[in-house]
């Protein structure tokens, strides 16, 4: 979806002077952002400048210590437990390590989400469910195998798969294509996309894989020293004289 | 650096408590995952069973036949079945069968739940609308109260057999005789402070191991320790609970 098609768009997700810090260390810091339906937001900021921590906040897995995170009108940190559950069921998580339940089968791996929320789904609703999941990242042959039996890219694809199960209207991508190879990466990058356009995602992907940045973004926000650093489209920050901006750019030019 | 370490100290066991008290609070409340208990009743009783069986056997036989010299010296060789059976059923089988239990079951799930911890697969639990909590930690706990107590019964039943052997070493003696030897003095109030101990004894080592489990830090390092910590932690807590019981036993005259 281009950029200008997502500027008249409802807001998904809303966040407004978010704070968290550890210890000393304040990693977000007065924070903003705003995700428009349909769009692909990259944040992009060196390691440990709190990219994951923000996409953690945004899910509940994280306390914020102040400012206000909005899904869908729902205010995240004043949800109880149960209300968090419900909203999750709209927002799918891709971990950077997967986070695949290396105990349990692929196919297990595809129907632990949906045991919990559809409880009343019959048997052969789920089947339906997890082979139509798997022919989408294109991994069906690998239903009945265990996680250590498959390569980086294809666990990266079962992840995707175990968070496309519960058909979520925002997916947030937490670095993924940390570990893979630049063509695995780069199939991964258009597997996000192919995504987007089946299931009308809108999407936060955590990165610094300026390959990955490009393929994906519609828009780019550059987080430094925990704030909105910088806001614009993949062009228009690529032409960016500002120094900070540019180290980012600079990486693409000399992997390309 | 003494403080630091009582510092530590405290403060995981304060961690600790309040982990129980979510026990407490969590445990109760639906939604059940029922199927997961019977997989974790699964994974710690039959998986545990050929240990403590085997441990209990070699138990029964090795009291049996060290014992044995001593009861003849005082004369006292006919009373051999029924002093071995006291001292395996009352204090022998549920200990060495709870330290048995804090070696494999403790370190399985300080080791598991450690792993899942730092690979964040105890996140995407919870991201997917999953407590892990209930499905992980209640599940375990009251899997090992459950299956502790049934342990110990079995493992009893064959260190019985075991000095039944390590008698028949040293003297023939028929299987009806011996057993009306051993039920002559054996009695419910031997049987049921062992059975109420080793129940505590499951709570005890599901409740470190999972706790363990759940607070890994660091990596794979930290698996390996969680692993070990739940391991000797939970031998600690056996011994204490053991005392406690002894003590309460003593107090409400159940000698």
């Amino acid at each position: 979806m281009s950029s200008e098609k997502v500027k008249d768009k409802n807001i998904v997700i809303q966040i407004k002077g978010l704070k968290k810090s550890f210890g000393e260390n304040n990693v977000l810091n007065n924070f903003n952002l705003d995700l428009k339906e349909g769009e692909n937001l990259v944040v992009l900021g060196k390691s440990g400048s709190g990219k994951s921590v923000l996409i953690k906040c945004i899910i509940g897995l994280m306390f914020t210590d102040s400012g206000s995170i909005k899904v869908f009108d729902n205010e995240v940190t004043e949800l109880s437990h149960d209300e968090l559950d419900k909203m999750r069921v709209k927002i799918g998580f891709l971990f950077q390590s997967n986070a695949l339940y290396d105990s349990m089968t692929v196919r297990e791996n595809l129907e632990f989400p949906l045991r919990r929320h559809w409880i009343n789904t019959t048997k052969e609703n789920v089947n339906e469910l997890v082979l139509e999941v798997l022919n989408n990242v294109g991994l069906a042959h690998t239903i009945d195998m265990m996680p250590e039996e498959l390569s980086g890219g294809m666990r990266k694809r079962i992840a995707l798969a175990r968070t496309l199960i519960l058909k979520p209207k925002i997916i947030l991508y937490d670095e993924p294509t940390t570990g893979l190879d630049p063509i695995t990466g780069k199939e991964i990058c258009n597997l996000m996309l192919e995504v987007q356009k089946k299931y009308n995602t809108s999407s936060i992907i955590i990165s610094h894989d300026m390959n990955c940045v490009k393929i994906t973004s519609n828009r780019i926000i550059v987080l430094i020293d925990g704030k909105c650093y910088a806001t614009g489209t993949y062009e228009e920050l690529s032409k960016s004289s500002d120094i900070n901006i540019q180290h980012f750019f600079d990486s693409i030019i000399r992997t390309v | 650096m003494k403080s630091k370490a009582l510092t530590n100290l405290l403060k995981e066991t304060a961690d600790l408590y309040l982990f129980t008290i979510r026990f407490f609070k969590e445990g109760f409340k639906p939604r059940f995952e029922v199927s997961e208990l019977i997989n974790q009743c699964f994974y710690i009783g039959n998986k545990t069973l050929p240990l403590v069986g085997i441990t209990g056997f070699i138990m029964g036989l090795v009291i049996t036949i060290q014992s044995h010299p001593s009861m003849k010296a005082f004369g006292a060789e006919s009373w051999l079945p029924s002093v071995v059976s006291v001292s395996l059923v009352r204090e022998i089988v549920p200990v060495i069968t709870a330290l048995i239990c804090a070696g494999k079951i403790g370190s399985g799930i300080g080791a598991e739940l450690g792993s899942m911890k730092v690979t964040e697969q105890i996140d995407a639990m919870e991201v997917s609308g999953t407590n892990p909590f209930k499905y992980l930690v209640v599940t375990r706990v009251f899997a090992a109260m459950l299956m502790l107590p049934l342990l110990v019964i079995l493992s009893d039943a064959i260190a019985l057999y075991g000095a039944y052997i390590g008698v028949n070493m040293k003297q023939v003696i028929s299987f009806q005789l011996y057993s009306n030897q051993i039920f002559s003095k054996l009695t419910f109030s031997d049987v049921l402070p062992s059975i109420i101990k080793s129940f505590f004894f499951g709570f005890a080592i599901g409740i470190i191991g999972c706790f363990k489990g759940f607070s890994t830090k660091n990596g794979t390092q930290g698996v390996g320790r969680a692993a070990n910590s739940a391991v000797v932690a939970a031998t600690f807590v056996v011994f204490i609970i053991d005392l406690m019981a002894a003590q309460i036993a003593d107090i409400f005259s159940i000698t």
